[in-house]
């Protein structure tokens, strides 16, 4: 909202302050400045002057000597504008003086333009006659001016005086951010009420009354509201014998300011009314009503209405229509239609001043894509009571300002107003919810200020209609804060029972998680939890895949963001990519991050939402850099069985023979691989990639912090290797697993030092070497028990088809 | 006999005197006091002599044994210094050559920023917690006073999934579940990721990370909200920052504020991060409405708190002086390797 600070001071006249204290006051207040910007800011020394005489330049066929009368003094300025007479008065800016902009009204420079005395063609020239471009400005909020050439002043203007001042540019606008719960603060009255009680100074609001002529308003309209639901409140008032004028200078300059461009009298006053009582009002010509009356009620489903605009607008059952005894005139609270709207020929007015519902209005707007300024202020819910207020505005205003005359009355159908509420008043509650000692007299004082009176004989603070936001005790705990100074209110730390600072287990996990793949070179990204549906096929997952099962966004911001992941990996491999397109080496990423698998879908009930810990690399390293990876963040979780790996993981974005389950106690973790090159081809990795991901719901039931001493071992070690010959379908896994059964409680650990295949071992075997520990907690081992253990071992192995070599 | 053991002596010391190496020291060591060494020879010899002289002969075996060992330790230890001196002088490198680093991976400056955030909190007493980033719509908006049609939907640029299911636009609705859980009092911050429908720019994006903390207990108040937050401002910008708070409206909290911290970029003097006014603006906070407590089964007469809410993209990006919110989802190794 944006609104000149001389709009507010005309209804604050007391109100004296700089632009920066009134910013800085006002946010601590509650009225949030965002900005302000003095009109004047790049004007400077300019004056009415009077075009005294004009020659011809010797020169210059373009250019004319005018000799301009300043009142203390005289100045030869030379122009080559073509629209001044002798006579005119015209805006001078005079040697040193600034203007805001250059004649073309193109982007105004920072810091404006000096103006000096200098020669054109010869001829000296003492300053220069102004455009309203030049002044910073346009026709749009001058609609006076002329089309090109210089601003011409009004005849009773005096010469010599402050032509900034004249133009009423010595003025600032502030911007305000007005927060969804303050209606009110959507106007200039709201405005300056806050500006009032901020600066404690007295607030003036407008006197309206309306001289109405003889006439009756039953003989021009009757008003009959159908769905009293979505209208609580409608006000018309009749004006006739209108006169379409340009409006006055003043109500200009405020509608300006306000950024709202002047059209003509009867445009300017309905637009003037809603930014000072923020009540928006609409006005018919009544020549168009038929059958002198109307109708609000809904529409029906499918119908069409054009807006003034020239649009057709398609309607439903749940929009409200303003309708005459035979049509609809206008879409309630959005806009008019256009067999109704004010042309320059219009006698007669019918003024709309309504209460719609605003959730209504809101919805209603969205569906037809089309949001105005009126509909933007119906949707907060306004104050039936208001409405009447404004209509009665428009009506003094148009009568005072020559537009026309008013009948007498109002047609007004109305639902029982709302009794102004009232709320408990418990100074000792606020206090004890602001944490304060403010005595109730402060506190009195401050709700003086906001028109909140005090109900002596119930304890109850009365509440003025137009502060719909004040429902409790909170909000004036709030009311008081505010008016008291949040900067005021002492800082203190909580007292009361002392709590234990927490961080679950959960979050530990994936704490270590991240401690872990970074000691290990990985860095973290980031990535969105929703993607694309192509993803599921640059993943190649089969159609039936249950992986495809995703969640949709209904209203997504566009097809690449509309499914909820239910895989974690296009995150990772778009990142690599993204690395490996921009030619950087040896990436490693990794992602904690959740997807979503739906219960059931459409989704009915929350979806299982589950962290993965996702590892992707390319560059130096393999598939066994990653399984160290898993097998460190295993070790911190206190995760000390073997981890075994089923080369049969099933994962068709994964290399057929270079993927693994990744298994523990029994249970499946997560998978790890190389990435099919399919796959890297879909995402432009031209290099290998592995990646790994642990499904984190899985990995907690598993791991631990708590750690027990074992003991150091005080008896010798014995180590026996073996090396074998071994068939390539057998995995070392299941040597492991033999040496492991087979060990007995003597075996302390096993190593594998080489594998080995090719020329010197026959076709279909590899050779396969192992150092294998054992040791005892109470004894020095004998040959006898190391004997006995490898001997078990080695039968084991056997079995299994393997040959043991010398 | 003396004159054998004097003989003996003269002779250790001259090998000992001429020798060139530890190995020669040793060769003197094995050989003359040895098991099989010129000494322990005369020793064996013992039972020749008569048994009157045996310990008279004893001492005199013994103190050469002992002055030759003396004579020969002092020499192995000059020899080994010197030895040691010359690996010294010998084994120089050149210190300037270049380090040889472990590859550690980086953190993503949002996590820094989090687990900072939660260091703080969790230091005064707060437990972190979690909460579904697929929510209903009484967690995301009813129970926090924003009934069904209220404008402030419309302002969050809700994503919907169907019915009254939808992406969380706001990390309060953790608040909801854990004062549902009814255990009192209450010390949280809620840390994760929300959605908005808004287009990815330099300063939006659909995705981002808040942190909501809350207070409830006996006696709560806006005096320890404003307490609590400035000490966490210090903790987190340092120990001169100020603190400035603004009325502000959230449905789910009256009063409400928003809280500027001094520009920890300028000190408050004014620059480019804080736009000129010395102040940056950094979270929304308020006492808990009193419809919200009602709503959990939380007794407003009996029981008031604060919430805060902070958006962790905008402390990471303020915090490292990031110009563009779209590098902090890219995945750019060499923005990372920053951090």
């Amino acid at each position: 909202m944006n609104t000149a600070l001389s709009w507010i001071k005309a209804y604050v006249p007391e109100l004296e302050c700089g632009d920066q204290e009134y910013t800085d006051a006002m946010t601590l207040s509650g009225t949030k400045v965002e900005t302000f910007e003095r009109l004047d800011k790049n004007l400077d020394k300019i004056y009415v002057g009077q075009i005294m005489s004009i020659e011809r330049h010797p020169d210059a066929d373009k250019l004319i000597i005018c000799q301009v009368d300043l009142g203390d003094k005289q100045l030869q300025i030379v122009t080559g504008a073509s629209n001044v007479n002798v006579g005119d008065k015209v805006p001078v800016v005079v040697d040193g003086g600034k203007v805001a902009g250059g004649h073309d009204g193109g982007p105004l420079p920072e810091g404006g333009i000096t103006i000096k005395n200098g020669k054109l063609r010869g001829v000296e020239s003492f300053g220069m006659m102004c455009s309203i471009e030049e002044l910073g400005s346009s026709r749009d909020f001058y609609p006076e001016a002329p089309e090109s050439g210089i601003y011409i002043f009004d005849e009773s203007v005096a010469v010599g005086s402050d032509a900034i001042e004249v133009l009423g540019l010595r003025d600032t606008v502030f911007e305000y951010e007005v927060t969804s719960n303050r209606v009110d603060c959507y106007s200039v009255l709201g405005i300056a009420r806050e500006a009032a009680a901020t600066f404690n100074k007295p607030f003036v609001a407008p006197v309206v009354e309306v001289r109405e002529n003889e006439e009756k308003i039953e003989d021009y309209i009757s008003v009959e509201v159908v769905d009293t639901d979505l209208c609580s409140r409608y006000c018309a008032r009749v004006c006739t014998n209108i006169k379409i004028e340009p409006s006055p200078e003043w109500m200009q300059r405020r509608l300006a300011a306000s950024g709202i461009r002047p059209i003509n009298n009867l445009v300017d006053i309905t637009n003037y009314v809603m930014e000072e009582y923020g009540q928006p009002m609409h006005a018919f010509d009544l020549d168009t009503v038929a059958g002198k009356k109307i109708v609000v009620k809904r529409a029906k489903d499918g119908e069409e209405f054009q807006t003034l605009d020239g649009q057709v607008r398609k309607l439903d059952s749940e929009m409200l229509m303003i309708c005459d005894a035979e049509k609809e005139i206008g879409i309630a609270g959005i806009m008019g239609g256009e067999n109704s709207k004010i042309t320059d020929d219009v006698k007669t007015v019918v003024f709309e001043s309504a209460t719609f519902n605003g959730a209504n209005i809101r919805k209603s707007a969205k569906r037809l894509g089309l949001r105005t300024d009126a509909s933007g202020k119906f949707e907060k819910g306004l104050d039936p009571r208001n409405a009447e207020a404004a209509i009665n505005r428009a009506c003094q205003l148009i009568q005072e300002l020559g537009c026309g005359e008013v009948v007498s009355g109002m047609a007004d159908v109305c639902q029982p107003l709302k009794e102004l509420n009232r709320i408990k008043f418990d100074a000792e509650r606020i206090n004890g919810l602001l944490g304060t000692d403010i005595s109730t007299e402060t506190m009195m004082e401050i709700f003086g200020r906001l028109e909140l009176t005090y109900d002596e004989a119930t304890n109850e603070l009365v509440i003025p209609s137009f502060r719909q936001d004040l429902e409790g005790i909170a909000d004036i705990a709030e009311e008081v804060a505010r008016f008291y100074g949040y900067d005021k209110i002492p800082m203190t730390l909580p007292s009361g029972e002392a709590t234990t600072g927490k961080l679950p287990f959960k979050l530990r996990l994936e704490e270590k998680a991240r401690d872990i793949a970074e000691f290990c070179g990985f860095s973290q990204g980031m990535c969105y939890s929703f993607e694309s549906p192509k993803v599921f096929d640059k993943l190649m997952l089969a159609e039936d895949d249950v992986l495809r099962q995703a969640i949709t966004i209904s209203n997504p911001l566009g097809e690449d963001f509309s499914i909820m992941r239910t895989v974690p990996l296009n995150g990772i491999l778009t990142s690599l990519a993204t690395n490996y397109n921009r030619r950087n080496k040896n990436v490693r990423l990794y992602e904690l991050g959740n997807v979503y698998l739906p219960k059931a879908l459409p989704l009915t009930e929350l979806p299982d939402e589950r962290m993965q810990f996702t590892l992707g690399f390319y560059g130096d390293g393999d598939f066994f850099t990653m399984k160290g990876v898993i097998e460190e963040y295993f070790d911190v979780l206190g995760m000390n069985k073997k981890v075994t790996y089923d080369p049969n993981a099933g994962k068709v974005f994964l290399h057929p023979g270079r993927q693994a389950s990744i298994i523990y106690d029994g249970v499946v973790l997560g998978y790890l691989g190389e990435v099919h090159p399919d796959v890297l081809d879909n995402y432009d990795i031209g290099t290998k990639a592995y990646i790994a991901v642990l499904d984190m719901p899985n990995v907690e039931p598993f791991a631990t912090f708590n750690r027990k001493f074992e003991g150091i071992a005080k008896y010798p070690a014995v180590s026996r290797d073996i090396s074998m010959v071994v068939p390539k379908s057998i995995l070392v896994g299941q040597i492991e697993a033999i040496i492991e059964q087979r060990g007995g409680k003597i075996l302390e650990g096993y190593n594998l030092f080489d594998v080995y295949e090719g020329s010197q071992i026959k076709e279909g075997f590899k050779s396969v070497a192992y150092s294998i520990t054992f040791r005892a907690k109470d004894r020095t081992l004998e040959e006898a028990d190391v004997a006995g253990a490898m001997k078990k071992i080695l039968n084991g192995l056997e079995g299994l088809g393997i040959e043991l070599r010398a | 006999m003396r004159a054998k053991l004097d003989q003996i002596k003269a002779d250790a010391l001259a090998q000992i005197q001429n020798a060139d190496g530890l190995e020669k020291l040793n060769e003197v060591r094995v050989n003359v006091l040895g098991k099989k060494g010129a000494l322990t020879a005369v020793l064996k010899s013992m039972k020749d002599v008569a048994p009157e002289d045996r310990p008279k002969v004893g001492q005199m075996v013994n103190e050469t044994r002992a002055e030759i060992e003396a004579v020969l330790e002092d020499a192995i230890s000059k020899m080994e210094r010197a030895k040691r001196e010359l690996q010294m002088k010998t084994e120089v490198i050149d210190v300037t050559l270049p380090a040889k680093k472990h590859t550690k991976g980086h953190r993503h400056p949002n996590t820094i920023a989090m687990e900072e955030v939660e260091r703080i909190f969790i230091g005064m007493g707060y437990e972190v917690v979690e909460g579904p980033e697929i929510e209903t719509d009484y967690y995301n908006f009813e129970a926090l006073n924003i009934p069904a049609d209220h404008p402030a939907k419309d302002e969050q640029d809700t994503f919907y999934i169907s019915g009254d299911i939808l992406l969380r636009t706001q990390t309060s609705g953790t608040q909801v579940h854990v004062m549902e859980q009814g255990k009192l009092p209450i010390r949280m911050i809620a840390p994760g990721r929300v959605f908005r429908s808004d287009e990815v720019d330099a300063t939006h994006s659909p995705s981002f990370h808040q942190i909501e903390g809350l207070v409830i207990d006996k006696h709560i108040t806006f005096a320890d909200l404003k307490g609590t937050l400035a000490e966490f401002a210090k903790e987190l910008f340092g120990e001169e920052t100020k603190v400035k708070f603004r009325p502000h409206h959230f449905n789910f909290t009256e009063p409400s504020a928003e809280m500027d911290v001094s520009c920890f970029k300028c000190g408050g003097k004014g620059c480019r991060f804080c736009k000129g006014s010395g102040w940056i603006e950094i979270l929304g906070c308020g006492m808990v409405h009193p419809n919200v407590l009602r709503m959990s089964n939380i007794d407003p007469e009996k029981y008031s708190g604060f919430a805060f809410g902070m958006g962790l993209e905008r402390i990471a990006l303020l915090k490292y002086e990031i110009d563009d919110m779209r590098l902090l989802y890219e995945n750019d190794i060499r923005f990372l390797k920053q951090f």
